[in-house]
């Protein structure tokens, strides 16, 4: 399971990358492993659109259950992953590159000062496995 | 009285809330209001209330009795005997949508046949095992349209000629939605109104555009250019049609309909006071993650024999909870195979014979009846399917009472519905009706003109 150094993570699964004010987010690779063969993404938010920390920004549907992705931080959209539509399955193959979700504008950096490094989403990862 | 708790158990939960008596928890509901004293009359045997019961029961009468000439929107078509039969095996004999879907292999066959046979009909690309009635169905076109553009398209182009209900029933459903204005609807254009009044109203704000197909008046209508606009502008058409109408009329989905809804009950229901009927939706399969209820698949099992399976319950509530377009979840499963076994019973020789009778019964009792003085047809120029409008010489209302005594169900009386349609009748005729039960129809109606 990857879980690269240099994002930040939330305990709903999701991952931050920090370029000044700008902003990448999807999902981890252990969302990913857990919802198995991922067959259908649903964008919620388009972009120029404003969201809230929590806000809901997509549907995932796999083979086994239906996800919502929350928003890890506050901002406004500037690229939405078109992609996704016709290849949901890049979220399968490549969580952390080719299959990002939106990219955004942020309006607090300090807001991800409460989430998780990858040390500790690996450590909370394995408690919830135990 | 059904007291599914021991009176040890009510103490023990009365103890734990902390509460003294059954009664404390009624505290706050004035004791004037508790138990209000109801003036009921004095028991009855057994005996006696079946006795009463058939003397009100005897008061009825239905279609059998009557020769109906009544449609607008309900329609008293024969259904063989065998649909029945059918219907009452215990094995299909309940509504519910079953939880544990693959045990139950015949039901999901028989909502497969549904879809299967709704698509062809209507040469859609899919269908769901169906929703409550016409009504609920074209208004929750008007959610998928709306969910599909993500709440950011605000407004629902509704034809004047949709069935009264069905437009009441979209206002129903769009109400709370997010500054959502339905428009067009209220009959504001005047019956005369050709589509392009319609068509003005369509814009980039708009979601759907839904038309009737016959319309309410039963008017074949060429809607290709009022297609075109809307897809100009992007929105969704939707196409709200008559399935016997279907058996010799162009389908939706030769329109380019984006989705076809329309009410099943003229596919082996009976009328019975108006329901239960069926709802039927399809859609063009880009639209296949926004439709409600379920989908019903083909495949084989692990030793490679024919079985059915869930395929896709993308939008369910069970699943989705407040995210889901809709919150159905039983379909009218019974219902559904009330269609499904009607439409395999008359096949597609026998189906295209039964709209085909409709037409040219209808359009032999428009002549005849048009030829009566003071009657007239109110749109004399448009081709029509089984269901015309009368101009009649005198309020629908007291005509019907007439054709009452001669045992005959007159037309749908237009002025409740339309403000410049007093003395205009909708008349339906199905095959059913024979050409002596038309010469009575005519007969009588002669008969109001010169009392």
């Amino acid at each position: 399971m990857k879980t690269p150094k240099d994002l930040k993570y939330t305990k709903t699964d999701e991952w931050i990358k920090v370029d000044d004010d700008q902003a990448t987010i999807g999902i981890t690779d252990f969302a990913q492993d857990q919802l198995s063969d991922i067959v259908y993404v649903e964008l919620l938010v388009d972009e120029e659109e404003t969201i809230t920390k929590g806000d809901s920004i997509a549907t995932i549907e796999s083979v086994k259950a239906a996800a919502d992705v929350n928003s890890p931080a506050s901002g406004t959209i500037i690229a939405i992953n078109e992609d996704l539509e016709d290849t949901p399955e890049l979220l399968n193959s490549d969580p952390f590159e080719a299959g990002w979700i939106i990219k955004i504008t942020l309006d607090d950096p300090a807001e991800l000062d409460d989430l998780m490094s990858a040390e500790d989403y690996e450590a909370y990862n394995e408690e919830r496995e135990g | 009285m059904f007291t599914p708790h021991t009176p040890q158990e009510i103490e023990e939960m009365l103890r734990v809330i902390g509460v003294d008596s059954i009664e404390a928890l009624f505290e706050r509901v004035p004791a004037k209001h508790r138990f209000p004293k109801l003036d009921l009359p004095e028991g009855l045997t057994e005996m006696e209330v079946a006795a009463e019961l058939k003397e009100i029961a005897a008061a009825n009468a239905s279609t059998e009795d009557f020769i109906s000439f009544l449609g607008a929107g309900a329609y008293d078509h024969y259904i063989p005997a065998a649909v029945d039969m059918i219907l009452k095996r215990g094995e299909f004999y309940t509504a519910y949508t079953p939880y544990q879907p693959e045990v139950s292999q015949g039901t999901l066959q028989a909502i497969f046949e549904f879809q299967s046979l709704m698509t062809e009909l209507t040469e859609m690309d899919i269908s769901n095992a169906s929703h409550y009635d016409g009504a609920t169905a074209t208004a929750e076109a008007a959610i998928l349209a709306y969910h599909s553009f993500r709440g950011k398209r605000k407004k629902v182009v509704v034809s004047p000629f949709v069935n009264p209900q069905y437009r009441e029933t979209i206002r129903t459903y769009m109400n709370g939605l997010d500054g959502v204005s339905v428009v067009g609807d209220q009959g504001d254009l005047g019956i005369q109104a050709d589509f392009t009044e319609l068509s003005d109203l369509i814009d980039k704000n708009t979601s759907v555009v839904i038309v009737q197909y016959p319309d309410f008046f039963g008017r074949i209508n060429d809607y290709t250019k009022l297609v075109e606009k809307a897809h100009e502008q992007g929105a969704l058409v939707t196409f709200v049609f008559n399935p016997t109408a279907l058996g010799i009329l162009k389908p939706p989905g030769a329109f380019d309909a984006d989705i076809a809804v329309g009410d099943g009950q003229p596919l082996g229901i009976p009328i019975s006071y108006g329901g239960p009927y069926l709802g039927i939706f399809t859609i063009k399969d880009k639209y296949i993650r926004k439709l409600a209820g379920r989908l019903i698949g083909e495949t084989v099992d692990e030793e490679g024999n024919r079985a059915y399976v869930l395929t896709l319950t993308a939008r369910e509530q069970h699943i989705r909870r407040e995210r889901s377009t809709s919150n159905i979840c039983t379909n009218q499963g019974l219902l559904a195979l009330a269609a499904t076994v009607y439409l395999s019973l008359l096949g597609k020789t026998g189906f295209t014979q039964v709209a085909n009778l409709c037409y040219q019964k209808a359009h032999h009792a428009a002549e005849q009846i048009s030829k009566l003085d003071g009657f007239e047809l109110a749109f004399p120029d448009t081709p029509f399917f089984h269901e015309f409008v009368v101009k009649t010489p005198k309020p629908v209302n007291e005509i019907n009472l007439h054709l009452q005594n001669h045992w005959i169900l007159g037309g749908y009386d237009l002025s409740q519905d339309y403000q410049d349609m007093e003395n205009h009748m909708l008349v339906a005729v199905t095959e059913k009706i024979s050409r002596d039960d038309i010469d009575e129809f005519v007969a009588a109606l002669e008969e109001v003109t010169n009392a």
